[in-house]
């Protein structure tokens, strides 16, 4: 394999962890979380500050996923205050104040960031499987929460959150579990991340990233594991394989969110649902 | 299962919604709750039900205060209720509806509902379910999709799932044909009839008069009758709240 090739399916295998993990918030839970960027760059920092000190691959990534985890769930909080517009507002705070927090900070590097974080020792390819290995593993939890009574119930907070306390669920622990194993495995990412790159900028972690990943989502199908892994891997291939795409990456990201919302609001997912039940019926 | 409020009351605003109620209902009653519009019923409902917290009084489930415990705290200890304006989860089934609602106790937390896969057990309870309040035949159909009289009867089907001692039926018949509205009913006796504890808020008061057993008045968020239901339709001051309008209508004619 090429260095292109390891790097690319590095950054996929990134994407779709960033991409399910935010899935299990706003597809399971219903949670519009617009800030899932700022967990993924809370986990980088953490996992480049953890290799810094101690040099252990294993406790770089708890660290990350644990870090991520405490502020997913601090944001979690403000879940059971807000709901649907206002808490994706609240999350869009979040992201910005993420970044606006990392770039003053000395000990984080400033503006200039974190550079010659310790490498995991596994070299390129090693990081890609470890990578790969764990988005792996992120949609084999993905498709058990979803099969399992925590998505049951995630999906009733989803829908109505008064309903589903008069089935005796606590929309509220429902929330802040969805908001703490999506930021967990966002974290996670952030960590994988800063052994690919061995360098952790605020500028990556950026509003537009968090709303990149929610546009994987929707395009996705919000709720559905499949269709969320396959528009992770397609919008991360499509600016490598057109020229014009990466150029209005942007742009062309932004037109296909609008068009899905507007006529697919079901994305992928919905459209194949669509098409399996037309081919059932004729 | 008992239910008791002791001086509750709720102020909206500049309204005394809820004007300190004390109520004691036993394990087993049929209780009416009736009222005209703006009495408070759906308030004190709420307040029974933990959506909303009452500034004083107490209310009681079984002997233990729940004043301060939310909705799904009380639906575990055993208080089941039925919306005024139906909420099915109307893009998941009805069988997965009523199924979620029987697996009340896998999903009692995060963690034990993460650990729990199986339904059989739940599907097996809910398809039974459906078959008592006549929804047979309507297990794969989007909740959504329903006419509002199956929708009611969801409801109630949903209610019975968490395997309630009391069931506050708000409105159940609201909006149902005559013939919709007595199944709904016959349903709701059948339900009291396994013991089970039944207070039902309505505004069709020969339903209400032909299924109850013991009849509460509201009115300006205070109880102005509590008694058998022929004694306290005939009390004047209920009669001059309740129907007073409507009699004082048919005597100007």
């Amino acid at each position: 394999m090429s260095a292109y090739e390891i790097s690319l399916m590095s950054v996929i295998g990134l994407n779709v962890i960033l991409a399910v993990s935010l899935n299990m918030i706003s597809g399971f839970c219903g949670q519009i979380s617009l800030g899932h960027g700022a967990f993924y760059g809370a986990g980088a920092y953490a996992a480049a500050l953890t290799m810094i000190a101690s040099s252990s691959v294993p406790l770089a990534l708890l660290c990350a996923a644990t870090v991520a985890a405490l502020l997913g769930i601090v944001v979690g909080f403000a879940s059971l205050r807000v709901r649907s517009d206002f808490l994706a507002v609240t999350t869009i705070g979040v992201s910005f104040l993420f970044t606006g927090f990392v770039r003053k900070q000395a000990w984080l590097g400033g503006e200039m960031g974190i550079s010659n974080v310790p490498g995991s020792g596994l070299g390129a390819v090693g990081n890609m499987v470890m990578i790969l290995l764990f988005a792996g593993l992120t949609i084999a939890l993905s498709l058990y929460v979803g099969g399992s009574w925590m998505g049951f119930a995630f999906r009733a907070v989803g829908q109505d959150e008064d309903a589903a306390a008069t089935l005796g669920i606590n929309a509220g622990a429902f929330k802040l579990a969805a908001f703490g194993i999506g930021t967990a495995l966002a974290g996670l990412a952030g960590g994988l991340y800063a052994f690919f790159t061995q360098f952790v900028t605020a500028d990556t972690f950026d509003f537009i990233l968090s709303v990149m990943l929610m546009a994987m989502v929707v395009i996705g199908g919000i709720g559905s594991t499949a269709g969320v892994v396959v528009a992770a891997v397609g919008l991360t291939l499509l600016p490598e394989a057109i020229r014009f795409v990466n150029d209005y990456r942007l742009l062309v990201f932004g037109g296909l969110l609008v068009l899905f919302i507007r006529l697919a609001p079901g994305g992928l997912a919905g459209v194949t649902r669509r098409l399996t039940v037309r081919a059932t019926k004729s | 299962m008992a239910l008791q409020l002791e001086d509750v009351a709720v102020r909206f605003g500049g309204v005394q919604a809820v004007d300190g109620v004390t109520v004691s209902i036993a394990p087993g009653e049929f209780v009416g709750l009736i009222g005209p519009n703006g009495a408070g019923k759906t308030t004190l409902i709420g307040i029974v039900a933990g959506a909303i917290k009452p500034d004083r009084g107490r209310v009681m489930l079984a002997g233990t205060d729940v004043t301060r415990n939310s909705t799904a705290a009380r639906v575990r200890k055993g208080l089941a209720l039925t919306h005024q304006m139906v909420r099915p989860f109307r893009e998941m089934t009805v069988l997965d509806n009523v199924v979620l609602a029987a697996g009340y106790r896998r999903t009692s937390n995060p963690l034990r509902a993460a650990l729990h896969v199986g339904r059989r057990h739940e599907i097996e309870r809910a398809a039974d379910i459906l078959v008592r309040v006549g929804l047979f035949g309507s297990e794969g159909k989007l909740a959504g999709s329903l006419p509002l009289g199956q929708m009611k009867r969801l409801e109630v089907a949903r209610a019975l799932a968490v395997d309630p001692q009391i069931i506050l039926f708000d409105e159940p018949l609201a909006g149902l044909n005559q013939t919709e509205a007595a199944t709904q009913v016959e349903t709701i006796i059948a339900v009291h009839a396994q013991g089970i504890t039944v207070v039902l808020v309505e505004h069709n008061l020969e339903e209400v008069m032909r299924s109850c057993r013991r009849l509460i008045v509201l009115n300006d968020g205070r109880v102005i009758g509590d008694g058998a239901p022929q004694v306290v339709i005939a009390d004047p001051a209920v009669r001059e709240a309740y129907v007073g309008s409507g009699t004082d209508a048919h005597a100007s004619h």
